[in-house]
């Protein structure tokens, strides 16, 4: 069962320190949510986890499975399963979903020696459950893609890539009634005892759909109350006042 | 939905060769020591031009004709737009040097060192395989030449320029210079002057000739010119695929580059020049490229234009008949410190020609990758059609690139379009793909390959390849964890 463990850590980017002591630990079978107001540092928590050049580690560790990825690069940290759904997915223009997946799947699973039409298919059906039609595999990555389609093709990399850590951030931003439903499927359907969730989100739309076991506040770049469904409900009632008023 | 599925199945055997293989510019930018038999030493002046005439033994006209362009070249300024050519050390450059006396048409021939060079180079090896025919030019002159028996025994002429002027004369005085005159540019008129070298490729009515031909160019010495001149003519009917390549060492003094490329597809001809310059960056690369393409005629431009300090390079096309048709493919790659201002003239002239131009640069770093442009469609030219095709990509945050169409329409039957995409390779494009698992190395690759993926099919894979080795060996300083 992977378990992956923040502690202590601390981070800056473009000089300003984001992240001060942040201790997290996520485990195969359950379902973390991470909430906080704007600026708490969310978002800067999962570019820090996946290793974005941009980000600074300034103390503190991050292990998966024991294994120190503090200073791994981002390749590093996906091939020990770590996988980010990121906020706004950047268009890589020239680049095939079909090409990209199956370069990035050689690279995660290297002993599956999967047949390309059969990744293919594997590929469509996918981006079939998600409400994408099978022609987006010859399309360039995320060019000239919605909102609500990216993250729906962030939630394809994820049932392709078949991570043990999942960070989804502000997965349910950008997407439709029925389109978050059909993603909130793929998520249930993808969790199990083998597989750690860490939702990331300023509120509580996603988490009706799937019930997380704990909520975690994140402001000012630490963890400050740890809690189960109940406390984001509270979060939903009231705002993050009362938390910061204790 | 189809997928080609063995398309992909190339492009993953293309990257897996691609990790495995490493380049060094030694590869191609060594020195050789090799003193020239002959030189006219530093400078330019109505003597040296003479006495370039004189050694080359050549007819009165063309010794008239290089002085006169030695006039036009004094009296012409240099362009007032464009790069920085400041660079340019008129007076200390060396216009002519003469590796040896021979001019051979078996490798065995050449001198030992100039063999080697070019056996370094892979050339007699790409002759053996693929050619029906090669010319070898070091420094200012031909020294092999050669071509496949059963070609010649058609009556295919393939040599370098010098001996064409001596051989055919009658030949060569229809085209020399009618297309690229003296009086077009600065260094067209510098070429006039002090033009050696270069190749005369002859291809008779309804000869079509399946195997490329290709000359080889080695500019070895420092601060010095060359000066080829190269004549292609497809004549009626024909069809010919012409290559040429070239490098050079890379020395502190910089070096001058100023061809003259002619092309002649006469009617229903079909004519492909395909040049891949890679030059060293102390190279000022400064050549004018034309063709002339007659009613039914087909040209196609395809380059690759890699190396260099400073490349301007605008091939260029008059379709003069009817139906005549042209292509221009180019690839530009602005290294580190280099500028590639570089782009494609289209010129209609006749009812129902047309014209694709597809332009793709890479820039990395402060490398300057320019597109400019000229589209003209002439009062007459109806139903003429032109389709243009701009696509940049940048290889850090801080790359630039620039577009200059010019478009002058005077017919109202003619249609013309533009496109023009910019892609990058910046931070975020290789965070994200290197969080799904990818190497910051083949994740570049992929975006370099996809950038080109509309023109795999039109360049050789190969070229694709040597494209992106290079763009690695640029990008290597950058820290690429492979």
């Amino acid at each position: 069962m992977p378990t992956l463990e923040i502690k202590n850590l601390s981070a800056s980017v473009e000089g300003k320190e984001i992240l001060k002591g942040v201790n997290l630990k996520v485990s195969g079978g359950e379902i973390h949510a991470l909430m906080g107001p704007n600026g708490a540092g969310k978002s800067t928590l999962g570019n820090v986890l996946i290793g974005h050049p941009n980000y600074v580690i300034n103390g503190g560790s991050i292990t998966l499975d024991g294994k120190d990825l503090t200073n791994a690069t981002p390749e590093e940290r996906a091939k020990a399963g770590l996988f980010l759904a990121f906020q706004s997915p950047v268009a890589v223009v020239g680049v095939k979903i079909s090409s990209f997946l199956r370069a990035a799947y050689k690279q995660l699973h290297p002993d599956d020696n999967i047949k390309l039409q059969e990744f293919y298919d594997m590929v469509k059906k996918e981006l079939r459950r998600v409400g994408l039609d099978e022609s987006f595999l010859s399309r360039s990555v995320n060019d000239g893609f919605s909102g609500g389609e990216r993250k729906r093709f962030e939630i394809v990399q994820m049932m392709i890539l078949k991570p043990k850590i999942v960070i989804l951030d502000e997965i349910d931003s950008g997407l439709d009634v029925d389109a978050l439903k059909l993603v909130a499927e793929e998520i249930k359907e993808y969790h199990n005892e083998s597989v750690g969730f860490l939702i990331i989100t300023h509120y509580q739309r996603i988490l009706k759909d799937i019930r997380p076991e704990f909520v975690h506040v994140l402001m000012d770049g630490k963890v400050i109350r740890s809690g189960d469904h109940e406390l984001s409900d509270r979060i939903e009632e009231e705002g993050y006042e009362f938390i910061r008023g204790v | 939905m189809e997928v080609e599925y063995s398309k992909e199945e190339e492009m993953e055997k293309l990257l897996e060769d691609l990790r495995k293989s490493s380049v060094r510019k030694e590869d191609w930018e060594f020195h050789d020591n090799l003193k020239p038999i002959y030189s006219t030493g530093i400078g330019l002046n109505k003597s040296v031009v003479e006495e370039i005439s004189e050694i080359k033994k050549e007819p009165d006209w063309m010794r008239r004709f290089r002085l006169k362009a030695l006039e036009i070249f004094l009296s012409k300024p240099m362009p007032t737009w464009g790069p920085d050519l400041s660079g340019i050390d008129w007076e200390n450059t060396n216009y002519y040097n003469r590796p040896d006396d021979v001019k051979s048409k078996s490798w065995d021939e050449v001198p030992d060192q100039i063999k080697d060079t070019f056996t370094k180079l892979g050339i007699p090896e790409m002759e053996q395989k693929y050619l029906a025919g090669s010319v070898a030019q070091y420094d200012s002159e031909g020294v092999y030449h050669n071509l496949k028996k059963v070609w010649e025994d058609k009556g295919v002429l393939f040599m370098d320029l010098d001996s064409a002027v001596k051989e055919h004369p009658d030949l060569v005085k229809n085209y020399f210079c009618k297309a690229v005159p003296a009086t077009d540019n600065k260094f067209a008129a510098l070429n006039g002057a002090v033009w050696s070298g270069g190749s005369f490729l002859y291809v008779p009515k309804g000869v079509r000739i399946d195997m490329p031909l290709q000359t080889y160019f080695r500019m070895n010495g420092e601060a010095t010119g060359q000066f080829e001149h190269t004549i292609v003519v497809a004549d009626e009917g024909s069809k010919v695929h012409y290559i040429e390549g070239c490098t050079a060492p890379r020395w502190d003094k910089d070096s001058l580059h100023s061809a003259i490329v002619e092309i002649y597809a006469h009617k229903n001809s079909e004519a492909r020049y395909t040049s891949v310059q890679n030059w060293s960056k102390s190279v000022y690369n400064m050549p004018t490229k034309r063709a002339w393409v007659d009613e039914n005629a087909k040209m196609e431009w395809v380059g690759g234009s890699l190396g260099s300090k400073v490349t301007m390079l605008y091939p260029s096309s008059y379709l003069r008949g009817r139906n005549a048709s042209t292509h221009n493919l180019n690839i530009s790659l602005a290294g580190p410190g280099t500028v590639k201002d570089t782009g494609a003239k289209a010129i209609h002239l006749a009812p129902n020609t047309s014209s694709r131009i597809v332009a793709k640069s890479i820039s990395i770093e402060d490398g300057k990758a320019i597109y400019r442009g000229l589209l003209r469609m002439n009062k007459g030219a109806v139903h003429s059609k032109s389709h243009v095709q701009c696509d940049a990509l940048l290889i850090n945050d801080e790359s630039q690139s620039f577009t200059y169409p010019h478009d002058e329409i005077y017919e109202p039957t003619a249609t013309f379009g533009h496109e023009a995409t910019v892609g990058k390779i910046g931070t975020e494009e290789l965070a994200y793909m290197r969080s799904r698992g990818l190497s910051e190395d083949e994740a570049s690759s992929m975006i370099v390959l996809g950038f080109l993926d509309d023109v795999m099919k039109e360049i050789p894979m190969e070229f694709a390849v040597e494209m992106n080795r290079l763009i690695k060996l640029e990008m290597g300083k950058l820290g690429s964890v492979g």
